[in-house]
């Protein structure tokens, strides 16, 4: 029989059983039916996701570089805050062959980090491995450093392959508060013109190199230059689309020696206002 | 002779239990797809009803033709545009013009290398303030099948820009939201978060400027979700 118990004890056990088992089979029909509401639930959460500002945005005040005009102009620029974008789970351009823009930006910062401490500069950056740090985070590492200047190191997914493209940030509107304090959302405002100056040579030094690319500086609205308080430029390789990935390689160093002999030759140009929130 | 009281409980009791499993086994999996069956319905519908409200503004043939000027790559240099002129019938109405030219844009050139947006976007929702900016709610596939790059999203938004404001001089900014969302950046790079100048000879508007929907002109959203956000100070001067 079933247990070796009483057959006394039997018909109280298969009721118990019974009973467990109707729990049981209530229990499934009650997830299958809980499960697709729920899925449809998270959907409808989603799609009426309301987005937030950053929330870092109003915490701690951070000092600036040529806001703080004397002791930059005592020291000069010293620093290189190389920013290689994306990362994580954000892959940037993608190429023929598996190229991610994420990847290939670390290798093109590693060789402008060793071009530009061959220059003598510190160079400071914002990622390390693959992760993705916040426009804001990335930002905040530069706007922590005294005497420094901002580069964000990008691959395009279209353009002249073998070209080489340096941005500014388009015009902001300058904005000081009554307390000397410039608004986050607003970090570049002040340093347009010495960003302007920065990517014009860089710009230079690269198309010596890398003929079809421009001849000066463009302008982008660019996230990235937006809340970054110094002299920042973005530089864009073109492109993840070439046939193959040894010809994007083959661009690193020639990129890293053109961005260091630009940054060097800007170093004499960096030269701070006596006044704060006056755009140089 | 009847059978033994405890003999009958089992037999009852045996037989309940092989009636709930069988009628678990048979009606879980049917509960699941009738479960199925009317999520998918939902999601139908709700996708009907999204095409019925972005559907393009047909072009209205007693409207007057008027050469339009639209603003696609340049065929001699693909990083700059160049204007296109195209013989339209365009409402008089800034708004429907505004619909018409952009979803002309959205169409593509002739030579679909010269295309600055995504064949797949759509504009879902168009309006205009009374200060003149335009509110241009975009699907999803703007931000997700543009080529993702500086250039390519710089582009992408002046060859909006440039064409409003060779058509549509009541248009003075533009602000660009994605499915009805304020975002941050198009696709990783440029800046959607402010409003992008139309006519030079306006001066730019706020970065997160507070706005209010016109009156009777919103389309498939109900009220744009721009904050004030005028974020608090962060940077010091020394």
């Amino acid at each position: 029989m079933l247990l070796d118990v009483g057959n006394s004890q039997r018909p109280r056990l298969l009721f118990i059983l019974g009973i467990a088992f109707l729990f049981l089979a209530g229990a499934m029909m009650t997830h299958a039916l809980q499960t697709p509401s729920q899925t449809q639930q998270s959907a409808r959460s989603e799609s009426s996701q309301i987005p937030t500002p950053p929330s870092g945005q109003s915490a701690t005040p951070v000092p600036t570089g040529p806001q703080s005009s004397a002791q930059a102009s005592q020291n000069g620029l010293s620093v290189v805050v190389l920013d290689p974008a994306h990362g994580g789970t954000d892959l940037g351009a993608r190429g023929t062959g598996g190229i991610q823009e994420s990847e290939i930006v670390m290798e093109f910062t590693a060789e402008v980090r060793k071009a530009l401490e061959q220059q003598g500069f510190q160079v400071v950056q914002t990622r390390q491995a693959n992760d993705n740090p916040s426009f804001d985070d990335r930002s905040a590492i530069a706007n922590a450093q005294r005497n420094a200047v901002f580069i964000t190191l990008h691959i395009a997914s279209t353009g002249l392959p073998g070209t080489v493209r340096v941005y500014v940030n388009s015009d902001l509107p300058a904005v000081t508060t009554a307390n000397g304090f410039i608004p986050w959302d607003r970090a570049q405002a002040p340093f347009l013109g010495l960003s302007r100056k920065l990517g014009d040579l860089v710009q230079g030094m690269l198309t010596q190199r890398f003929k079809g690319s421009p001849d000066t500086a463009q302008s982008a609205t660019i996230r990235q230059l937006r809340t970054t308080a110094a002299p920042a430029i973005a530089v864009e390789v073109s492109s993840v689309v070439v046939n193959d990935r040894a010809d994007l390689d083959h661009m690193a160093s020639g990129v890293a020696d053109a961005i260091a002999r630009g940054v060097a030759a800007f170093k004499p140009l960096y030269v701070v206002p006596t006044t704060g929130g006056v755009q140089p | 002779m009847t059978p033994p009281v405890k003999e009958r409980w089992k037999f009852w009791l045996t037989t309940l239990l092989v009636f709930v499993v069988v009628g678990a086994a048979i009606s879980v999996p049917i509960i699941r797809s009738r479960m199925k069956r009317a999520a998918r319905l939902q999601q139908q519908t709700e996708e009907q009803a999204r095409r019925e409200l972005v559907q393009t503004v047909p072009m209205n043939p007693s409207d007057p033709r008027v050469k339009a000027k639209l603003f696609w790559l340049s065929d001699s240099d693909s990083s700059a545009l160049a204007p296109v002129t195209v013989e339209l019938p365009l409402s008089s109405d800034p708004v429907l013009r505004s619909k018409q030219v952009l979803n002309t844009l959205l169409a593509g050139p002739v030579d679909v290398e010269l295309r600055t947006l995504p064949p797949d976007a759509v504009l879902l929702a168009f309006y205009i303030l009374p200060d003149g900016t335009a509110i241009a709610d975009f699907s999803e596939a703007l931000a997700t099948s543009i080529p993702s790059g500086i250039a390519s999203e710089q582009l992408a938004v002046d060859s909006m820009a440039r064409t409003l404001e060779a058509n549509v001089p009541e248009v003075k900014r533009l602000k660009i939201l994605i499915h009805g969302q304020e975002v941050e950046t198009l696709a990783g790079h440029v800046d959607l978060t402010g409003t992008f100048v139309v006519h030079a000879d306006t001066t730019p508007g706020p970065a997160n400027p507070v706005a209010a929907p016109a009156a009777g002109k919103v389309g498939a959203i109900a009220a744009p979700t721009l904050t004030a956000g005028s974020s608090a100070v962060k940077l010091a001067q020394q």
